[in-house]
């Protein structure tokens, strides 16, 4: 259970403005807090800002984006519509991966019943052409769906990262706010741009009055359990 | 609200002070305490159907499906009645997630995770009916295009083939469209739970979902994707159906009309189906502020509009074989209005075409106890509909020296009962673990949720 940080939130987020200032850059590790005890060691790998508002959110995905960092998202509990623009996110390739797949799929179909029905099996039936496309047609398209909505889902387990079970954010006690009721900015230390203080400067002057570390569990093999 | 077409419903779609917190405990109350009197009463009662289906089933693969009252003329009846029934209750589903999403109507998102659920449950139930008719459904993987020893293959110009296809594409990316909307909600229902175990489980489930923007971005594209990709594939699906009606050259089978026929039908019956159980979902689960009577009104009034298409496909009919003037035709369609299934024939008219005008009024359309039998009668109708149209176009061919009469064995009736009873239980099931109404699509609609409607980036019906 990694939740200790989770019960400390409320002394956090008052010394949080100091802490930000004094925060460790990259690499170096550090046990924030007294008192850990059960959590184990953690190390700083970001900075988190929280909003209960998505307008908020918005305005502050802008700034972040103006500030020129890379390596930085947002987190939110339902798709904002504005955001994408807000945060200088192009569109999706799914559209083109899922369109080719289908293609694919439609010739393989069309492929396979033209082998089947017309060289490897031919049998004539009522004097019709063994390659008599027009009855091969609802199974082209369905395996055109076929093959275009699987493209799809492996797309986005793909690109989503789907099956990575660990985050940062469940050991820094954020998940749960942003699956639920708050948005929140999260900017992560493998960005050039990065340093804490630089990070909270940002978040505070785009409105951000809930700041924190984004922090990860040391040990290893450790998951959101 | 949007630029593609006024909506049905105006905002708030949600009623009463609600804000993106009480959602979430209202929404998934039920799968974070334990299960009421009630729901133990409806799953026993399911539970024993399901039992009986099993039965039935395992009597039926014991010893053939001569225990069946199919006969000569009657060789499809209540198998492909149930099969037909089921793969329409479907559809709805469908429709509700994937067109009614593409035509921007967001009060959808109230009842899409319930209908989208209710697709996959009913694709299982259908399967069963093909799978038993087989005789020996552990020969099924013939019906697929796999090299085997005999060295045939399958007969690409069948329309039992394209069914195999259609309905199998159709089962598989209705529950991909439904998991990818379910994904957000897991990782919601993981970051609630209190217990390691349940953590664990919907942790999985969830598949690690962060809620990460540049996660939403791809996945907003691949829902929309799904949408598109499901709308014709679910018009194709039934139309594939009706082919295997409409190919044959059976009197009351062959006719152009069946595709669309079949597709208003089915729509018809899956939003009865969605009713029925709607209903008792919202008022059981205490959901009546997310599921409105508003919600229900809109439904009420497509199966209105559904009820009349199909209406005018029973006189269509009629008036082709009219009008046809081929005396096999006349006569099938005589038959099925007086002869030995009138009253079967008469039972499906009464229940799709008579008593859902009473939807016209405002008052039964939102009133539950009085849309309630409304809604009951209308699955009983679409029920009769398909066994009107296989039985009564069979039973009587064209040598009256083979007609006979079909009349149902306890077999059958067990099977049919019994998939209801399987049906049932997924949706308890579905009810008591899985969010019933999609928790990140209904934030999405509430007030205050869309900082691009607040004027600062108004880009009007650019994002649904």
């Amino acid at each position: 259970m990694l939740v200790p940080i989770a019960t400390e939130r409320a002394s956090m987020e008052d010394s949080m403005r100091e802490t930000a200032a004094v925060m460790a850059p990259e690499g170096i590790e550090s046990a924030p807090g007294g008192g850990e005890g059960a959590a184990g060691r953690t190390r700083i790998v970001g900075t988190v800002g929280l909003f209960d508002d998505p307008q908020d959110l918005v305005r502050a995905a802008a700034a972040v984006r103006d500030a020129g960092f890379r390596k930085w998202d947002c987190h939110t509990p339902y798709p904002v519509h504005g955001l994408d623009r807000a945060m200088g996110i192009g569109s999706s390739p799914i559209p083109l991966i899922c369109l080719s797949a289908g293609f694919v799929g439609l010739g393989a179909a069309l492929l396979m019943q033209w082998w089947m029905s017309a060289v490897d099996y031919p049998v004539r039936i009522g004097g019709k052409p063994l390659f008599s496309w027009p009855a091969f047609v609802p199974i082209v398209f369905e395996v055109f769906v076929l093959f275009a909505a699987l493209a799809t889902m492996g797309s986005l387990v793909h690109f989503c990262r789907l099956g990575r079970w660990h985050s940062p954010l469940h050991d820094s006690g954020v998940m749960a706010e942003v699956t639920s009721h708050r948005f929140a900015v999260v900017l992560e230390v493998q960005d050039a741009q990065y340093t804490a203080e630089r990070a909270s400067t940002v978040l505070r002057e785009a409105g951000c009055r809930n700041i924190r570390p984004l922090v990860e569990a040391e040990e290893e093999g450790e998951s959101f359990l | 609200m949007s630029s593609a077409g006024p909506a049905l419903l105006a905002p708030p779609l949600v009623e009463g002070p609600i804000d993106f917190r009480r959602i979430d405990a209202d929404v998934n109350r039920p799968l974070e305490s334990f299960p009421s009197a009630r729901w133990w009463g409806a799953f026993a009662v399911a539970g024993l159907l399901l039992v009986l289906f099993a039965v039935a089933a395992t009597y039926t693969v014991a010893r053939g499906i001569g225990t069946w009252g199919n006969n000569n003329p009657v060789g499809w009846a209540w198998d492909i009645t149930n099969f037909v029934f089921w793969i329409g209750i479907g559809h709805a589903g469908t429709l509700i997630s994937a067109i009614l999403f593409l035509l921007r109507q967001r009060w959808r998102t109230a009842i899409a995770r319930f209908a989208e659920a209710m697709t996959v449950f009913a694709v299982i139930c259908a399967l069963q009916f093909p799978l038993l008719h087989l005789g020996r459904p552990w020969l099924a993987l013939w019906m697929l295009p796999v090299p085997n020893h005999n060295g045939i293959w399958v007969n690409f110009r069948s329309p039992l083939l394209w069914d195999v296809f259609a309905v199998s594409t159709y089962g598989l990316v209705s529950f991909l469209f439904w998991y990818t909307g379910l994904l957000p909600d897991l990782a919601t229902v993981r970051d609630r739970a209190k217990h390691g175990l349940r953590k664990l489980i919907y942790g999985i489930l969830s598949l690690g979902w962060r809620g990460s923007n540049r996660s939403w971005s791809h996945y907003e594209k691949a829902y929309l994707l799904f949408a598109g990709l499901s709308t014709p594939l679910v018009l194709s699906v039934h139309s594939v159906v009706s082919f295997d009606f409409a190919t044959s050259v059976i009197p009351g089978w062959h006719t152009t009309v069946f595709p669309p026929y079949f597709v208003a039908g089915a729509i018809f019956s899956g939003f009865a189906m969605v009713a029925t159980l709607i209903v008792l979902m919202r008022r059981f689960f205490h959901l009546e502020h997310v599921v409105t009577v508003n919600h229900l009104d809109v439904m009420n009034r497509i199966v209105v509009a559904t009820s009349l298409m199909v209406g005018y496909a029973y006189v269509i009919e009629f008036f082709i074989a009219w009008y046809g003037g081929v005396a096999y035709e006349r006569y099938v369609f005589l038959n099925r209005a007086f002869g030995p299934y009138a009253w079967a024939y008469w039972t499906m008219v009464t229940c799709n075409v008579l008593v859902p005008q009473l939807l016209w009024f405002a008052r039964i359309r939102r009133s539950m106890l009085l849309l309630y039998p409304v809604v009951i009668l209308i699955n009983v109708g679409m029920w009769f509909e398909r066994f009107v149209i296989i039985v009564t176009s069979l039973h009587r061919d064209f040598l009256p020296a083979s007609w006979d009469h079909f009349t149902p064995t306890w077999v059958d009736v067990s099977l049919f009962a019994g998939s209801v009873g399987l049906f049932l239980t997924l949706v308890l099931l579905f009810c008591r673990f899985l969010p019933t109404v999609s928790l990140a699509e209904t934030k999405g609609v509430l007030a205050g949720a869309r900082p691009d409607r607040h004027g600062a980036r108004e880009h009007g019906g650019q994002h649904a």
